[in-house]
């Protein structure tokens, strides 16, 4: 009994944690899109200058990171690939699983580990010291204020990263094609467009966007919910970033299987 | 007008506290707390640590919500309100909070100006005289530009007071004024409530345990202790106490907080099992 009491308590705890996820992410949403049509002001300004912290500072490793993994796909393919004789086809094998899978996903982790821990660290900074209450007693939201700007900024950013990463997955990929597998650069980029349907593009892009808005959800969440004193602000990064990293595979996986089924039809 | 009806009649009562009180999860921090708050008068709400006078600040200006009870504040029930209404109100309220709480992001002018910026349609000439006005006020006229990690703590206090009184608010509150301020410095925030005090007739609600600072700027004050208001009166009628408790406090007289770990564990599962939870 004592055990499935325990469980059942778990469970009601996470559904109450993807509850106020849930809820979080939709009053940013509602402020984004429904409240500047309504006369409440959308802070662009901040917007703006978060997603030059999300977005442009983010682009040297990401790019790094991004080439390397194009790169190690490569590879990784080439070995199977060669024994069928059918290493020309190394440029379809990268092109695809980077623009489906994991230009998406190598991008969402390098922004949790910039912007989703610094999110729940500035916020539960501010918490600590006192600042979210006196926003809440100058009748300020504090998700209008500190959320909607971070959540924009997400939403606009991850797609565009993605899009660069993979890019730079691609160029990864071109480095051994030319190398190592006869490809001339114009020839291995053509193979690459060919083997690319605008599906495996976009559903990549959607899928950015849902990391987008689960990172933006999870690091402010963390952040307001930061306890009294400095050292909670360390744990709530932290579970930042470790919820993040999970709720992001779990995004993948729906949307993947979703895509799957709609895909097979 | 049908809310107004219910309020406290005599008019010049700003805040009316009916039997408040105040839990967090299990623990009841506030047990039934009344008294009222009169226009323009200092009030300090005296208290040792952990007496639940800053909880009884927060839930004033809506930041925890009364378990059961009255507040009536400008005609409402901050029990009952709804989230638009409290934010009515708490455009007409301004509050000081322990550390300033000023956003490390933006300057100190920034900070004075996010209440104007955010809640009215002023044009930004406008802000810049009324946020040079605030900043005289409280002695900061040349800091509009510094950030709030380039000032000192009663600077910083300072500036915050100056957020506080961007909106003109009819009542404003101090969390522990002269808190991890040196002696010097905490009379020069002192100085400060009795100019606004002089020169507003605001109403200054003042949570402190410096009896020096709060003899000063008071005009009444309550004693809260465990959650039960011991005494409320003028400077003069709280002096001449000769409640025990009152007396235990304003002379000073140590009392070990809990010695025996028995006792700490005791007043812990009290606490959980309180009749009617």
């Amino acid at each position: 009994m004592e055990f499935a009491a325990q469980i059942g308590e778990s469970v009601s705890n996470t559904l109450a944690y993807l509850g106020s996820l849930t809820w979080l992410g939709l009053r940013a949403a509602y402020f984004t899109f429904v409240a500047p049509f309504q006369g409440k002001q959308l802070r662009l300004q901040r917007a703006v200058s978060q997603a030059m912290q999300v977005g442009v500072r983010a682009l040297p490793i990401l790019s790094l990171i991004t080439f390397f993994i194009g790169l190690i796909l490569a590879l990784q393919s080439a070995y199977e690939l060669r024994r069928f004789g059918a290493i020309n086809f190394v440029a379809n094998a990268v092109a695809i699983s980077m623009t489906r899978e994991l230009g998406p996903l190598i991008t969402a982790i390098v922004v949790i580990g910039r912007s989703g821990s610094a999110f729940a660290a500035e916020i539960g900074t501010m918490k600590v010291t006192e600042e979210i209450d006196a926003l809440e007693t100058m009748a300020i939201d504090p998700v209008h204020f500190l959320v909607t700007p971070k959540f924009l900024a997400m939403i606009v950013m991850l797609p565009c990263l993605t899009t660069w990463a993979n890019a730079m997955g691609i160029l990864g990929g071109a480095v051994f094609g030319v190398a190592q597998a006869d490809f001339t650069w114009f020839r291995y980029i053509r193979a690459s467009l060919d083997a690319l349907f605008l599906r495996d593009i976009v559903t990549g892009l959607i899928k950015s966007v849902m990391f987008g808005i689960t990172i933006t959800a999870v690091g402010c969440h963390e952040g307001l919910s930061t306890g009294a004193g400095a050292e909670q602000v360390g744990r709530s990064t932290t579970r930042a970033v470790v919820v993040s990293i999970f709720m992001v595979i779990l995004v993948d996986l729906v949307f993947t299987t979703l895509f799957f089924f709609m895909g097979a039809r | 007008m049908s809310q107004i009806r219910s309020m406290p009649v005599e008019s010049d009562v700003m805040i009316s506290l009916r039997d408040l009180r105040v839990s967090y999860g299990e623990r009841e921090i506030l047990h039934g707390i009344s008294f009222d708050v009169k226009r323009g008068e200092t009030l300090v709400i005296l208290g040792g640590s952990g007496s639940g006078k800053s909880t009884l600040l927060r839930t004033l200006v809506g930041l925890e919500r009364p378990g059961s009870g009255e507040i009536w504040l400008r005609g409402k029930n901050l029990a009952t309100i709804s989230p638009a209404e409290m934010d009515e109100i708490r455009k007409k309220i301004g509050m000081s909070f322990q550390g300033g709480a000023l956003f490390g992001s933006m300057t100190v002018g920034e900070n004075v100006a996010l209440p104007l910026r955010e809640h009215t349609k002023l044009e930004e000439p406008t802000i810049e005289i009324i946020l040079r006005l605030k900043l005289d006020q409280v002695g900061l006229s040349k800091f509009e530009n510094y950030m709030p990690s380039q000032l000192s703590g009663g600077m910083k206090k300072r500036a915050a007071v100056a957020r506080a009184l961007a909106m003109d608010p009819e009542i404003l509150f101090f969390d522990e004024p002269s808190a991890g301020l040196d002696p010097i410095i905490a009379a020069g925030v002192d100085e400060l409530i009795l100019d606004l005090k002089k020169a507003f007739h605001m109403t200054i609600i003042v949570v402190t345990h410096e009896l020096a600072s709060a003899f000063l700027i008071a005009d009444r004050m309550v004693l809260i202790d465990k959650g039960n208001v011991v005494a409320i009166g003028t400077t003069a009628e709280m002096r001449a106490s000769t409640q025990p408790r009152v007396r235990q406090f304003l002379d000073r007289v140590a009392e070990p907080e809990v010695s025996q770990e028995l006792d700490y564990l005791q007043m812990l599962t009290e606490e959980n099992h309180s009749p009617g939870r």
